[in-house]
């Protein structure tokens, strides 16, 4: 039982309690000292009260998803008992609140009772309850209570008083369960040799964005977005830059036109029912040809759905959110890491073909935090327009393909227009004009040719693919399967419009690819097949990520089936 | 079709009140251009949908800039080009279906922000560009095509509403007098602040109201215009109450508030308290 070199540990409770952030203390704490780590957090649409849970996995490998089976439960509450107790595994231990009274039926777990708040206010700091929890942990993962202590120091640094009650709180949880057995040895490890960051979805697109040059930012508040805009109106304050809360989603996306006309790199962020409000104004981007990233962040849907879950139902929406002709590019980002390199290549995307990019994130990714290598700014690419500089008289429109953009002030006057127009950028219904900036329009997503894609056992016949936050459950999945000798392949991703053409090419080229995702339709794979692959969608729709062993036994079952199906079509 | 671009297929009808907006549009801004010594590409015209919204490809002479958005939102449309590049000069042109209609859940807003761009409305009582539909500012009771029945809501009164959201420049013109409203646009212009210049700008087609506007003195019909005495006060709030309360058409300015600052003087404020950080620094937030 000591061997084991991971944990999961759940805290469940009601919002207020400190469930959040304890996660992210322990996920944030472990990092420091050289382990890995990713939090999963799930809320109740509501401030104060109302179950919530958040869970941590920490291991001595990179992390890929939030991990199945509990070992260690928190519960803060008798409710959080009876609901999460399920989910630790047999042998594992649950600490509760001494409120609550453990089930004598329950034999499987470990249950120690803690009196979180009673040891907290011993130490005259009623907030350190976290604390005491974590103290306990670090016996129950044999993970030296020097590596909190140290971090205890850093977060509360300057603030004595702080720090000792802090370290006390430590101090009493691990005398709690001093006579208790540990449920894992995480034992000491090394520091990677490389810069990390402890970082959210969220966050890692903020700063990408700040790293693309992003200009104007306009936002309305709507789980889980709001940190985006939260962030740019306090970071974005430079020399011509623009952050602002605006009176609606409508107010967002045509604000960031204007801003994005007027020459600026300009950026909003939304969820569901507020992208769908942006559809109009995301054709208007297209039609005058604007560059724009626009972020959803998806939640549950449809209409206010499930505000605080996570799902990758928006998929459609976002391939197709304007009315008419249009094809706007969409990046979907899988990791945290991808999150912040997926918005710098959103921006440079818009830049480089002038028009809208969609960037497709997710509750789960957007909440979760992680560690990631920390990326290297000196190797980063960022574009900007071809800005026309020549003499007033110019045509904007002038060609079948891509040209320079005036800029206001500049030379090069022309009318921005969403009506169909001339060269100029006047109305006109005529036939040909129509033709020409139609197939113009079209033409500049050529230009979106560096998009890569992963792959690995390319050979087999059946492949796996995942798209957006779903990447790590079933990359997991995928090396689950491998290891159990099933031949499949893998195949991922970020950029879903355009794909890779030649991730296409081997996608078509497979008897069965199965398309995990967390939505109803299975969306993508309708995509896919419509694209010539074989495609088939495994769904879940709970509100919350996949489990890797779960997900590998559904594939197992499906392949098994596949199998049985190709002989009785032979025989 | 307008002598700049053959190609272009849309005109206003004969008699149409916009021809007038135009011609005063064109005059303020060439002022502006000659006083702030600045070119005819530091203005940017951002048009609604409607017959107004076109004013932006039938203007004569060397070009602005211009952005004909979609229904309603002009007004978001310009408080981004604003406050991206706070040194253009922004104008709105819209009608009063597109301003007043589909897009008065964005007067507030802009009003509230003081943002700096001036916006000319073209009130002509009815929805023009799709044949004969009431408006808001329709009057109650009239027959058209969408009130089969008579129009059985009130008609709003755009100054009054203006005010109340504390747009910080109204004026009121008339289409007619292009030499007079061009002075009311370019004092809109100059604002400091959000400015709204309500134009009585007639449809000949569907809602022809010269005759009432301007009187008829054979017939006996007294105008509805008037103009605004030179001893009123702008500043005066409860002046510019009586003002728009003494109904009919106003001519001049109603109102304005100079004292307080823009969005884009707030914005230079916080700036000036700090700049921004590098990105090393903003990432260096997240180090472990």
């Amino acid at each position: 039982m000591a061997s084991r070199s991971e944990i999961v540990v759940r805290f469940a409770g009601e919002g207020g309690q400190g469930v959040v952030t304890a996660a992210e203390m322990l996920a944030r704490a472990a990092t420091g000292v050289g382990y890995h780590a990713l939090t999963f957090a799930t809320f109740p649409s509501q401030i104060l009260g109302g179950p919530t849970w958040t869970q941590a996995r920490v291991s001595r490998f990179p992390v890929l998803s939030p991990g199945d089976a509990v070992d260690i439960l928190v519960a803060f509450n008798t409710h959080a008992y009876q609901e999460h107790r399920v989910e630790v595994r047999e042998g594992g231990v649950i600490l509760l609140d001494p409120s609550v009274t453990p089930d004598p039926g329950d034999t499987s777990h470990r249950c120690i009772s803690v009196p979180f708040d009673e040891l907290a206010k011993q130490t005259g700091e009623s907030r350190a309850a976290n604390m005491v929890v974590m103290g306990g942990l670090s016996k129950l993962i044999n993970m030296p209570l020097q590596f909190l202590k140290d971090f205890v120091t850093i977060r509360f640094g300057g603030r004595e008083g702080v720090v000792e009650a802090n370290h006390m709180a430590l101090d009493l949880g691990l005398a709690h369960l001093a006579d208790e057995d540990a449920v894992a040895d995480l034992g000491e490890v090394d520091k990677p040799t490389y810069d990390q960051l402890f970082i959210k979805g969220n966050d890692a697109i903020a700063v990408g964005a700040m790293q693309a040059g992003v200009e104007t930012f306009v936002g309305y508040p709507i789980s889980p977005a709001t940190p985006l805009l939260l962030y740019m109106e306090r970071n974005l304050v430079g020399e011509g830059k623009f952050a602002y809360q605006a009176s609606s989603e409508i107010e967002s996306i045509t604000a960031i036109l204007g801003a994005g006309f007027a020459g600026r790199k300009a950026m909003t962020a939304t969820s569901g029912p507020g992208f769908t409000l942006m559809g109009e104004g995301l054709g208007l981007a297209w039609m005058t040809e604007i560059p724009c990233v626009v972020v959803d962040v998806q939640r549950g849907g449809p209409a206010t759905g499930l505000p605080t879950k996570t799902e990758q139902s928006d998929l459609l929406a976002a391939l197709s959110p304007a009315h008419g002709d249009s094809s706007i590019p969409v990046i979907a980002p899988g990791t945290v890491e991808e999150c912040f390199y997926a918005t710098i290549t959103a921006f440079n995307w818009a830049e480089r073909y002038q028009g809208p990019v969609i960037l497709l994130s997710e509750h789960s990714l957007a909440e979760r935090a992680q560690n990631i290598p920390k990326p290297d700014l000196s190797t980063i690419a960022v574009e900007r327009r071809k800005i026309y500089e020549g003499d007033n008289g110019f045509l904007r429109y002038d060609s079948w393909e891509l040209s320079p953009m005036p800029v206001p002030g500049g030379p090069g006057a022309y009318v921005a227009n969403g009506s169909e127009h001339d060269s100029f950028g006047d109305t006109t219904h005529l036939p040909a004009r129509h033709i020409q900036m139609t197939e113009r329009r079209f033409s500049k997503l050529k230009l979106l040719n560096d998009s890569t894609y992963e792959s690995d056992n390319t050979n087999a016949n059946i492949a796996l693919i995942p798209w957006g936050g779903s990447k790590g459950s079933v990359l997991e999945t995928y090396n689950l399967l491998r290891a159990q000798g099933m031949d499949v392949a893998w195949y991922y991703t970020m950029f879903l419009s355009p794909m890779p053409e030649d991730l296409l090419a081997e996608l078509r080229s497979k008897d069965l690819v199965i398309v995990p995702e967390l939505n109803y339709q299975g969306q993508f794979a309708g995509v896919l097949r419509s694209l010539g692959v074989k495609a088939e969608a495994m769904t879940l729709y709970t509100g919350l990520p996949f489990r890797a062993g779960e997900l590998s036994e559904r594939v197992k079952q499906r392949v098994a089936g596949a199998g049985q199906q190709t002989q009785a079509v032979r025989a | 079709m307008t002598t700049k671009n053959p190609e272009y297929d849309f005109t206003w009808c004969p008699g149409c009140g916009d021809f007038g907006v135009r011609r005063a549009l064109e005059f303020a801004m060439v002022e502006r251009n000659i006083k702030t010594e600045m070119p005819m590409t530091s203005n940017v015209v951002v048009a609604g949908i409607g017959c107004s919204g076109n004013l932006v490809h039938l203007l004569e002479g060397e070009q602005p800039y211009g952005f004909h958005g979609i229904h309603g939102r002009s007004l978001p449309i310009a408080f981004g080009v604003k406050m991206g590049r706070p040194d253009l000069n922004v104008v709105v042109v819209a009608g009063d279906g597109d301003f007043l209609s589909i897009g008065m859940e964005h007067i507030a807003p802009q009003a509230a922000r003081n943002v700096n761009v001036c916006a000319v409305v073209m009130d002509n009582g009815v929805y023009g560009l799709t044949k004969g539909q009431a408006s808001p500012t329709t009057v109650p009771e009239t027959v058209t095509n969408s009130t089969p029945f008579g129009k059985l809501e009130t008609s709003v009164n755009p100054l009054d509403l203006y005010l109340t959201l504390g747009v910080t420049y109204i004026a009121s013109g008339f289409s007619s007098k292009p030499k007079d409203l061009s002075k009311l646009i370019f004092d809109g212009m100059e604002h400091s602040g959000f400015s709204i210049v309500h134009v009585a700008s007639p449809c000949t087609t569907y809602n022809d109201t010269y005759q009432e506007l301007k009187g008829n003195k054979k017939l006996g019909i007294a105008p509805t215009a008037w103009a605004i005495p030179d001893d009123h006060d702008p500043s005066d709030k409860n002046a510019a109450r009586s003002i728009i309360a003494e109904g009919g058409l106003p001519l001049g300015v109603v109102y304005r508030d100079t004292k307080r600052p823009s969005l884009d003087m707030r914005m230079d404020a916080i700036r000036a308290r700090g700049g921004q950080q590098d990105v090393a620094t903003l990432l260096a937030a997240y180090d472990i």
